[in-house]
């Protein structure tokens, strides 16, 4: 195997099709390029494996080196918020998500996501619409007119902004992950500059807000966790901003591209495209088996080990640097027969998609409803719908993998 | 004969037109079945089962169905596929013919099989005097008519229920009281709840568990009668310290005994311990030879297991029901080289409280305990259990999602204590404390394994050395 491999996984040219990397970095299961890199696991089990093993960390303090973190950066370069539960071991993590979840899932609020249905509908329908009357229909951009605002919309929603903020909201959220983007022609001094400006404009609007909602609470998550007194006590207002930033980021970052991957991968496949039309309610295992097919999030980068830990026969040092390949441990073929074919049928598919254990996606509930309604009315309302670059323009980010922009071309949108 | 043997094309006989006959059709049986199918057996398939209901799921008749979130009728098990069986529901299997191949019923009928799949779990352990037992207000809690039943007498408001032994399902119905704000006692002849199956140092923490929710607790004592009033309904208890709890409810939860009866005589190695088989499921005759055309799944099944020592196990646990019946359906109907073995690590859940409780392994081997991660305190936690310096065991409270990892460490017999570090790692996870089980000789409400000794079969026999 080269010693370069790492580089070129996260070499630009390889973005639009890093899985035979992947089969190469398979062939080593745990790979280490022997000067200090991080150890690469590349394989279903022992990834799965590392994902409930109480020895790995995910707090970024117990690394050497920091390593890169697409995921996380952003939330705490130039602020003073606390780390989020993404990057926090129990029992600071265990407490953080409880008191997130106590407004977002069972047991306490099981119908969050689903009394969320109809306005998700509604958000999709009216997306459609506007590129019904943009009347450009030889050329569509998924991304920007669809996959980019919808998710931002969907977390004001659910975080409680109000309506007539959404767009100052959609012009920091979209400044901030620009950010997670490096972009070679931007002057970086700038670009990271912007950034900066973003996040302490969106933390003071929703320093604001949570001031508001503590005097008068609504039924918004944002509301709940400025004002939940439950058996974990309450959250400071530290906590909440950097959980609402969490949720803003991970949430919608990953839902772009799962939506775009998503609409990707069923233009390569139309005969897959043709029975989601007649059948929406094939969108549940589409999404499933996209999550494993091409999953937005390719690898966990932050991982560290308490103790030494033997894994596929090599010793990794305690305090060593971990990534886990997801989308690699995907692809397993001692895991998923034919892992390279994308075949909704299957029947067998616990994927690594939405990680798996403590850190396992806390907003996967939303998510799969998101890109399951997106993608099943894209596919109905879109009449022959034609990519128009095949591979289309990627991000630059290697692990947020996804579609830049998505050109496509239909014939008409339909009611 | 049709297609028994080990003869050329004799297994292909089997699956195209044999008989195979189950008795017990609930979780194993159930599961078996659509095995079965699934593998290609095409022959005639026959349910038998003493329960007048299609096959049901029992773990939420203590839980969902006693708090009235769901009712008893509507907990039918899910269908994987059709099996397209002959069912015999209401009527149950009576005797065995071993040489005949002949399963006797209870309304005269006999059927005959080529391979014999017996899963008929156990029952609750009713109330010893069967006098008091039949006191109205008395109940159980096995069946979906018990549930219903105690359901139904919850729903009216009793002033007081009270609950004997104070094990899973013990404990189960008495947070299911709470949460419905009844006034119940939990009286338990061991030092704690759930000592049985999970030792002292966790009984203790059960214990505070059900002392802050409000339940009256008394442990170390036992319940000496019942007491009926003049219409025949239960009105109080009376306990060996000399107190009574006036109660109009009375849940009696001391265990199971294994439905093996209908067997006495059959040659079978059946007993009060179960029914004794290989680790493929084949179950022994009395004399310890194993036969080759009857298969043991589920509760009623005792059977060796290479990680813990080749001990016989009969373990009353959801999970093992489902994978042994996989395993028994998979043995009936290979040959004898493609047989597998059941080799399960014993895994167990429970809710009460509002706690998710899970065990991996064997804890009642364990000699040691070690909290690993969280905090008892906290009643969040994963601890370990050690057996002649290896894992053997592990407990969470609202921590399952690490269980995998444990049961790992269960599955390649690492060191205890665990010599690593991990994260949340308290003070009191840095030494091992004995794990306190009770003497297995005296009595608890019953675990849910049960460690029962390396003999294959239960029946004594009298052995006559031959004579020269
Ligand atoms: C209230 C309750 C709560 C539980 N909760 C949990 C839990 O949380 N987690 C967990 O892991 N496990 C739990 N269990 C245990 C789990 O339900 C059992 O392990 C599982 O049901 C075993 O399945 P089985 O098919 O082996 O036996 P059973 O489900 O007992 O089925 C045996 C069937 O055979 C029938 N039968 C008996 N004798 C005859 C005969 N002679 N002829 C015909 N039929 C006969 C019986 O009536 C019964 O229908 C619980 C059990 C109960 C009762």
């Amino acid at each position: 195997m080269t010693q370069d491999i790492l580089r070129e996984i996260i070499d630009y040219s390889n973005r639009a099709d890093p899985y035979p990397l992947y089969e190469e970095l398979r062939k080593t299961p745990v790979f280490h390029n022997g000067n200090g890199g991080p150890y690469v696991v590349s394989t279903y089990y022992e990834i799965q494996s590392l994902l409930h093993d109480p020895r790995i960390s995910s707090d970024a303090r117990n690394l050497k080196a920091a390593g890169d973190d697409p995921l996380g950066r952003s939330e705490e370069e130039g602020t003073t918020l606390p780390p989020s539960f993404l990057k926090l071991d129990p029992p600071d993590h265990d407490r953080l998500r409880r008191m997130t979840n106590r407004p977002f899932g069972p047991p306490h609020s099981p119908h969050r996501v689903h009394d969320m249905l109809g306005e998700l509908g509604g958000l999709v329908s009216g997306l459609i619409e506007g590129i019904a009357t943009t009347g450009n229909l030889d050329r569509i951009d998924l991304v920007d007119q669809f996959a980019y605002p919808f998710p931002v919309s969907v977390i004001c929603r659910l975080l409680g902004v109000p309506r007539e903020d959404e767009p100052r909201f959609h012009v920091w959220a979209e400044t901030l992950a620009a950010s997670l983007d490096p972009d070679p022609d931007a002057d970086p001094a700038q670009h990271g500059k912007g950034a900066v400006d973003a996040r302490m404009e969106l933390g003071m609007y929703l320093a604001g807000l949570v001031e508001e909602r503590r005097k008068d609470p609504g039924d918004d998550m944002l509301s709940q966790l400025a004002t939940a007194d439950g058996p974990d006590g309450s959250m400071t207002t530290m906590e909440v901003l950097s959980t609402s930033a969490l949720l803003l980021i991970a949430g919608h970052e990953t839902t772009v591209n799962l939506i775009t991957n998503g609409m990707l991968t069923l233009l390569r496949h139309p005969e897959v495209l043709q029975r989601l039309r007649e059948d929406p309610s094939l969108s549940v295992p589409i999404v499933e088996e996209l999550l494993r097919y091409e999953p937005p999030v390719q690898l966990l980068p932050q991982r560290s080990t308490l103790s030494e830990i033997e894994v596929a026969g090599v010793t990794l040092p305690k305090g060593a640097s971990l990534w886990l390949v997801l989308a690699s441990g995907n692809r397993d073929p001692k895991r998923f027969e034919n892992p390279d074919r994308f075949d909704p049928d299957r029947r067998d598919i616990q994927h690594l998609g939405l990680g798996s254990g403590i850190h396992s996606c806390f907003g996967a509930p939303l998510a799969r409803q998101e890109a399951q309604l997106a993608l099943s009315e894209l596919a109905r309302r879109l009449e022959n719908p034609r990519l128009l670059e095949d591979p289309p323009p990627y991000r630059k980010n290697a692990v947020l993998r996804g579609p830049r922009h998505l050109p496509v071309a239909c014939d008409a949108i339909r009611p | 004969m049709t297609g028994v043997g080990t003869h050329d094309g004799a297994l292909e006989r089997l699956k195209r037109d044999g008989r195979i006959v189950v008795v017990g059709a609930s979780l194993a049986g159930l599961r078996a079945a659509e095995t079965m199918r699934e593998k290609g057996f095409a022959g005639s398939l026959t349910m038998i089962g003493d329960e007048p209901y299609e096959p049901y799921d029992r773990p939420p008749l203590s839980k969902q169905v006693l708090l009235g979130h769901a009712v008893a009728d509507r907990t039918a098990l899910p269908r994987r596929r059709a099996i397209d069986a002959d069912w015999h529901l209401g009527v149950p299997a009576t005797g065995l013919d071993m040489a005949a191949r002949r399963v006797r019923l209870g309304n005269g009928d006999e059927v005959e099989y080529d391979r014999l799949l017996i899963a008929t779990g156990v029952r609750a352990r009713p109330w010893p005097n069967e006098e008091e037992g039949a006191l109205e207000g008395v109940f159980v809690l096995r069946t979906r008519d018990d549930a219903e039943g105690l359901q139904r007498a919850l729903a009216a408001g009793p002033r007081r229920v009270l609950v004997i032994g104070a094990g899973f399902t013990g404990s189960e119905i008495a947070s299911a009281c709470r949460e419905r704000g009844l006034d119940v006692t939990v009286a338990e002849r061991g030092a704690a709840p759930l000592v049985g199956a999970l030792g002292g140092v966790i009984g203790e923490v059960a214990a505070e568990m059900h002392r802050e929710h409000g339940v009256d607790l008394r442990t170390g004592v036992m319940v000496t009668g019942l007491e009926g009033g003049p219409a025949g309904r239960v009105r109080a208890a009376h306990l060996s310290d000399g107190s009574t709890v006036e109660a109009d409810v009375v849940v009696v939860s001391l265990g199971a005994q294994r439905n093996t009866e209908w067997l006495a005589g059959s040659g079978l190695g059946a007993g009060p311990r179960g029914i004794a088989c290989d680790a493929g499921c084949r179950a022994f005759d009395i004399r310890g030879i194993v036969t080759d055309d009857i298969y043991v799944a589920g509760d009623v099944a005792r059977s060796p297991h290479a990680l813990f020592g080749y001990q016989f196990l009969s373990l009353e646990h959801w999970g093992n029901a489902v994978a042994q019946a996989d395993t028994a359906a998979h043995n009936m109907l290979s040959e004898s080289s493609d047989r597998r073995p059941h080799l399960w690590v014993p895994a167990f859940w429970s809710s009460q409280f509002g706690v998710n409780i899970k065990s991996v392994g064997v804890p009642p081997m364990g000699t040691e305990i070690l909290f690993t991660q969280g905090s008892r305190a906290e009643r969040r936690f994963a601890a370990v259990y050690g057996y002649q310096g290896r894992v053997i065991a592990a407990v969470t409270f609202d921590q399952c999602r690490w269980l995998q990892f444990y049961e790992q460490q269960i599955e390649t017999t690492a060191p205890f204590p665990p010599p690593f570090s991990t994260v949340d790692r308290r003070p009191e996870g840095n030494k091992p404390v004995p794990a306190d089980f009770p003497d297995p000789s005296v009595p608890t409400h019953g675990p849910t394994i049960t460690l029962s000794g390396y003999s294959p079969a239960d029946r004594k026999m009298t052995f006559t050395p031959a004579r020269h």
